[in-house]
C-alpha cells in the first residue's frame, strides 16, 4: 500500500512542474502587455514603462523569468493581482471557501439522491422506476447547466418568488467570517435568521452545480450494482439465507461503490469547471467567477496563479481519491 | 422420508429467442446418510435443478415441480422468508469457483461470521470461538489467523475450504456440492472430495454430489442420476451403473472415459447415443 | 427411450460483424429515437436556408421582444417569438443547428485524429515517447476542461473557430488515454506477432493491423465528445469567448438573451432546450453504440 502511494506521487511530480510551466506559458502568451494592462487608463510614459519593466523583471530571458516565478510560488508568493492590487493568495482565500461551499452542497446533494437512485434502479433493472431514473439521469447531464440554472431561476426566484437571484446571503447581514462558510459562520454566531437566508441562496446553484454529478452517480451506481449483482459471491450471500435488503445493501453495494467513489472523485474537476458557469449565473462570489473575470479583465497574474493553484488542488483531489480507492479495496490495501 | 423429494420438476428460462428449458421434467430424491451423483455435461441442467431448489435463481426462470419437498416442508408455496430459515441452515450448498464465491470486501471471519449469527444466534467471541473450530474441522491451519484474512490472500483450495466451512456450520441436513473440484488442481481436487466424503460420514447429512467428472462419481457416489439437456438419463446405484449402463447415454459417457479407450481413437458422445437399448429412461 | 431430444429453444444462427451490431442498436429504442432525431436535426441543418421562415440576421423593429405566437401578444409571423432585436427565435435556431453541428463534427474529428496518433504512437512504441506523450496528456486533464478551454480561447482570440481548437485540445486526451490502452493490449497478440514475422513495417502494423481492432471504445468516446463538444462551445459562446454575436450559435443566443430572462423567458428557453435535444439524442445514440458494442452486455 506504500508502494502504491508513492507511486502515485512520483508520478505527479512532472505532472505539476508541467502544469507550472503552461500556467506560465499561457500568460506570456494571453495578447496584450501586461504593463500597459497594469497602467491602465492613465497610460505610462516610454521611461516609466523601461522602469516598469525591470521591476518585474519581464526584461529578463524567459526561462529566467520562469524560475523567478516558480521560486516565488514555492515561497507562497502568488504574485499581486492587477485588478485588485492585493497578493493574489490573500484574495485566493478569501473566495475559495464560497467555492467549496457551494462545491460540496452540490456533492452532498448528488450522493445523497443519486446513489440510492442507482441502487434501487439496479436490484429493479427494467422496472418503470429503472427507465425513469435513467431517462432523467441521461437528460441531467446532456443538458447546458447554464441553461438549467437560468430555468431554474426563471421558475423559483421569477414565477414563484422562493429563492434569490443572487449573491451568498441577504445583503441586510454582515458576518464576519470565521470558517468562511456562510451555513457554518451564521450558526456559529447563533443567527438563526441568517443561517435561513444563507441556506435560501444556497439551494439553487447547489442544484445547478450538482446536476451533472447526481446524473454521473446515478449511472454509474447502477452499472456498478448491475454487475456487482451478477457475482458470485453474491450468490453465496443468498445461498447462506441472508435477507434481500442485506445481500443489497451490504454485499452487493460494498463492492460496488468502489468504482463509484472514483468516480465521485473525478466529479470535482468537473465541479470546479461547472462552478465557473453556475458562479457566474448566481453572481456566487467564488474562484470561478473570479477567474472569468480576471480573463475578461487581463489580470495576467490572477489568471496565471489562478489557473496553477486550481490545477493543483484537482491534482490533489485526485490523489485523495486514488488514497481512498486504495483503503477501500482489501484486494490493494492488503497484500 | 426422503430428505428431499423432487418430483417433476421443470425450469424455463425467458431468453431473447424464446422460453429455454433447461430442466425438463426431473425427479431427484435424496435421503439422509446418503451421497448422490449428478452426472452431465455442461448445459445438462444439472446446477440448474440445484439451484432452482435452493431458490438461486434469478427471476427470469420459472420453476414448476409436482412436488418439491424437503423434510416433509414444501419448498415451493413457503414464504421467501419462511425459505430463508433453512437455506443456509438445513440445506447449504457450496460453487465451483471458491475464490469468486467469496466476497472480496469482508473477512473470512466476518462471512463465517454471518452465517452463525443469522441462523444460531452466535456473535462475538462464542462465534468466533465455532469459527476457529470450523476451520480447523476442514483443514485449515491458523485458523485464528485466516480469520482476518480476504479471500484474495488464499488458495482455490482454501477457500474452497472456507465455503465447506460456512456451509456446514449450522450441521446442515443437506449438502449440495456444485461441481466443487473442477476448478482445482488435481492434488487439491482429491483432498477436498475426501475431506467431503469424510464430513457427510461423520455427520450423516445428505449429500448431492455435481459433477460432470465420472472418476469423481465413482470415488464418492452411493447413487447417480446421468443427466442430459436437462432430462433424466438414468439413475442407479454406482455399481450398476457403472457395470451395466441402461441408458445409452450412459454408455455413451462411460466408453468416452480415456481409461476406457480401445482402438485408436476415443468415441464420442454422438457415436453410440442413437443405438437403441429396450426399456432404458 | 434414451433417444436425444433437442432443446425447446431454437439456437438462431449467430449473426457475425455489421448485421450483428445494428441488430443489437436497433432493439435498443431510444438509440433508434436518438438517431432519427440526429437525423432531423442534420437535415434541419442542410436545409436551414430553405426551412427558416425568416433571414436568421432579419431585425424586425416593430417585432421586438414579441412572444411566442400561441401567447395573447404573439404574432404569427413569428412562431416562437422574436429577440431583442427583432429577429425571429426559429430561424435563429434552425440556422444555430448548422453551429452546433459543424461544431460537434469539427472538434471530434480533429481530437480524434491528433488523439489516435498520439496515443497509436505511445502504445506502440512505448519507452520516453510513451512516457513524455502521456505525461503531457496528464497536465491537460489536470485543468478543469471548461477553464482550459476558456484561457485557450483567451490567448486565440475569441470566436467560433478558435473556441473549437480549444474544445478539440482539451478533449483529445481522452482519445489518446483510449488508443493507448487498447493498442497495449492488442499489441502482444498472435495476429500482431504474425503479422510482424510476414514483414510489416512499424506503421503498417500500427494503422492497418492493430488499429481497425481498438474501434469499438473509440466510437464510443466519439459520441461522448461530439456532445461534451456542443455543450462546451455553448458555454464558451454563453461566455462571449465563443461564437460572437450576431451568428446565431445556440449558447451565444443565451448569452444575449440573459438580462431579459424574467421579461421574456421564451429567448432563453428555446435555445437551450434545442442543445438538450441535440446532445440527448446523440447521448442516446453512444449508450446505444457502447451496449451494442461491448460483447459483456450481449442479453441471452
Amino acid at each position: 500500500m506504500l508502494n502504491y502511494i508513492l507511486r502515485k506521487l512520483a508520478l505527479l511530480v512532472p505532472t505539476i512542474i508541467g502544469i507550472s510551466i503552461c500556467a506560465f506559458a499561457f500568460v506570456r502568451v494571453l495578447p496584450g502587455d501586461p504593463i500597459l494592462a497594469m497602467a491602465g487608463q492613465h497610460g505610462v510614459t516610454p521611461e516609466r514603462y523601461e522602469i516598469l519593466r525591470e521591476q518585474f523583471g519581464y526584461n529578463l530571458p524567459i526561462w529566467q523569468q520562469y524560475f523567478n516565478y516558480l521560486g516565488s510560488v514555492l515561497r507562497g508568493d502568488f504574485g499581486i493581482s492587477l485588478a485588485t492590487k492585493r497578493p493574489v493568495l490573500t484574495e485566493f482565500m478569501a473566495l475559495f471557501p464560497a467555492t467549496v461551499e457551494l462545491a460540496l452542497c452540490a456533492l452532498l446533494f448528488a450522493v445523497a439522491i443519486g446513489i440510492p437512485a442507482g441502487i434501487f434502479a439496479a436490484v429493479k433493472r427494467g422496472s418503470w422506476f429503472d427507465q425513469l431514473t435513467m431517462g432523467v439521469a441521461l437528460t441531467g447531464y446532456s443538458m447546458p447547466i447554464f441553461w438549467w440554472g437560468l430555468l431554474l431561476i426563471i421558475f423559483f426566484s421569477g414565477y414563484l418568488g422562493w429563492t434569490p437571484v443572487s449573491g451568498r446571503i441577504a445583503l441586510s447581514f454582515f458576518l464576519r467570517p470565521i470558517t468562511g462558510f456562510m451555513l457554518v459562520d451564521s450558526l456559529l454566531y447563533g443567527n438563526w435568521a441568517a443561517f435561513v437566508s444563507a441556506l435560501r441562496h444556497l439551494i439553487l446553484p447547489a442544484i445547478v452545480l450538482g446536476t451533472i454529478p447526481l446524473a454521473v452517480i446515478a449511472r454509474q451506481t447502477r452499472s456498478a450494482m448491475l454487475e456487482v449483482l451478477g457475482e458470485d459471491y453474491v450468490r453465496t450471500a443468498r445461498a447462506k439465507g441472508m435477507a434481500p435488503g442485506r445481500v443489497v445493501n451490504v454485499h452487493a453495494l460494498r463492492n460496488a461503490l468502489i468504482p463509484v467513489v472514483t468516480t465521485i472523485g473525478l466529479q470535482v474537476g468537473l465541479l470546479m469547471g461547472g462552478a465557473i458557469l453556475t458562479e457566474t449565473i448566481f453572481t456566487w462570489p467564488g474562484i470561478g467567477k473570479w477567474m472569468i473575470d480576471s480573463i475578461f479583465k487581463r489580470d495576467y497574474v490572477v489568471v496565471q496563479s489562478g489557473l496553477l493553484i486550481i490545477a493543483l488542488i484537482v491534482m490533489a483531489v485526485n490523489l485523495i481519491v486514488d488514497l481512498l480507492y486504495a483503503l477501500i479495496n482489501p484486494r490493494i490495501r492488503v497484500q | 422420508m426422503s430428505l428431499l423429494e423432487i418430483k417433476n420438476l421443470t425450469v424455463a428460462f425467458d431468453t431473447s429467442v424464446g422460453l429455454f428449458k433447461a430442466v425438463d421434467g426431473i425427479d431427484i430424491a435424496v435421503d439422509a446418510r446418503e451421497v448422490l451423483a449428478i452426472v452431465g455435461e455442461s448445459g445438462s441442467g444439472k446446477s440448474v435443478a440445484m439451484l432452482a431448489t435452493m431458490g438461486l435463481l434469478p427471476s427470469t426462470a420459472t420453476v414448476t415441480a409436482d412436488v418439491m419437498k424437503f423434510e416433509g416442508l414444501d419448498l415451493l408455496s413457503m414464504s421467501a422468508a419462511e425459505k430463508r430459515k433453512i437455506i443456509g441452515k438445513d440445506i447449504a450448498m457450496i460453487f465451483q469457483e471458491p475464490i469468486a464465491s467469496l466476497n472480496p470486501c469482508f473477512t473470512v471471519g466476518f462471512q463465517i461470521g454471518e452465517v452463525l449469527e443469522k441462523h444460531l444466534g452466535l456473535s462475538g467471541r462464542a462465534a468466533r470461538q465455532r469459527a476457529i473450530e470450523l476451520l480447523e474441522l476442514v483443514g485449515i491451519r491458523d485458523a485464528a489467523d485466516k480469520l482476518r484474512a480476504f479471500p484474495h490472500q488464499m488458495s482455490g483450495g482454501q477457500c474452497q475450504r472456507v465455503m465447506i466451512a460456512m456451509a456446514i456450520s449450522c450441521n446442515p441436513k443437506l449438502l449440495i456440492a456444485d461441481e466443487p473440484t473442477t476448478a482445482l488442481d488435481v492434488t487439491i481436487q482429491k483432498q477436498i472430495l475426501d475431506l467431503l466424503v469424510r464430513l457427510q460420514a461423520e455427520t450423516g447429512m445428505g449429500l448431492i454430489m455435481i459433477t460432470h467428472d465420472m472418476g469423481v462419481v465413482a470415488e464418492t457416489a452411493d447413487r447417480v442420476i446421468v443427466q442430459y439437456k436437462g432430462r433424466k438419463m438414468e439413475e442407479a446405484d454406482v455399481l450398476s451403473l457403472f457395470e451395466n449402463p441402461q441408458s445409452n447415454y450412459t454408455r455413451a459417457l462411460l466408453s468416452a472415459l480415456p481409461e476406457n479407450a480401445v482402438g485408436d481413437r476415443l468415441p464420442t458422445v454422438s457415436d453410440i447415443l442413437f443405438e437403441p437399448v429396450p426399456g432404458a429412461r | 427411450m434414451a433417444q436425444t431430444t433437442e432443446p425447446v429453444a431454437t439456437g438462431t444462427k449467430p449473426i457475425s460483424g455489421f448485421r450483428e451490431f445494428w441488430y443489437y442498436f436497433s432493439v435498443n429504442r431510444g438509440a433508434v429515437i436518438g438517431l432519427t432525431v440526429f437525423a432531423i436535426l442534420i437535415v434541419m441543418a442542410i436545409l436551414a436556408p430553405w426551412i427558416a421562415p425568416h433571414s436568421p440576421d432579419m431585425q424586425y423593429r416593430d417585432a421586438l421582444l414579441k412572444p411566442p405566437m400561441w401567447d395573447v401578444n404573439g404574432d404569427p409571423r413569428f412562431i416562437l417569438g422574436t429577440d431583442p432585436v427583432g429577429r425571429d427565435v426559429l430561424s435563429r435556431l434552425i440556422h444555430g443547428a448548422r453551429y452546433s453541428l459543424f461544431i460537434g463534427f469539427f472538434v471530434v474529428i480533429g481530437a480524434l485524429f491528433v488523439g489516435v496518433i498520439l496515443g497509436v504512437l505511445a502504445g506502440y512504441f512505448r519507452g520516453w515517447v510513451d512516457v513524455v506523450i502521456m505525461r503531457v496528456m496528464d497536465i491537460i486533464l489536470a485543468f478543469p476542461s471548461l477553464l482550459l478551454a476558456l484561457v485557450l480561447v483567451a490567448i486565440l482570440g475569441p470566436g467560433l473557430f478558435n473556441a473549437m481548437i480549444a474544445i478539440a485540445i482539451v478533449l483529445q486526451p481522452h482519445f489518446a488515454r483510449l488508443v493507448r490502452a487498447a493498442v497495449m493490449a492488442e499489441k502482444n497478440r498472435e495476429y500482431v506477432t504474425a503479422a510482424k514475422l510476414s514483414g510489416a513495417g512499424h506503421l503498417r502494423l500500427m494503422l492497418v493491423t492493430i488499429l481497425p481492432n481498438c474501434l469499438g471504445p473509440l466510437i464510443v468516446q466519439a459520441t461522448l465528445s461530439f456532445s461534451n463538444a456542443i455543450l462546451d462551445a455553448a458555454a464558451l459562446g454563453f461566455l462571449g469567448m465563443g461564437a460572437q454575436p450576431p451568428t446565431p450559435e445556440w449558447g451565444t443566443m443565451l448569452a444575449t438573451a440573459r438580462e431579459f430572462i424574467l421579461k421574456a423567458p421564451w429567448v432563453v428557453t428555446f435555445p437551450g432546450l434545442c442543445i438538450l435535444v441535440t446532445v440527448l439524442a446523440i447521448n442516446l445514440i453512444g449508450d446505444g453504440l457502447r451496449d451494442a458494442l461491448d460483447p459483456k452486455l450481449k442479453r441471452s
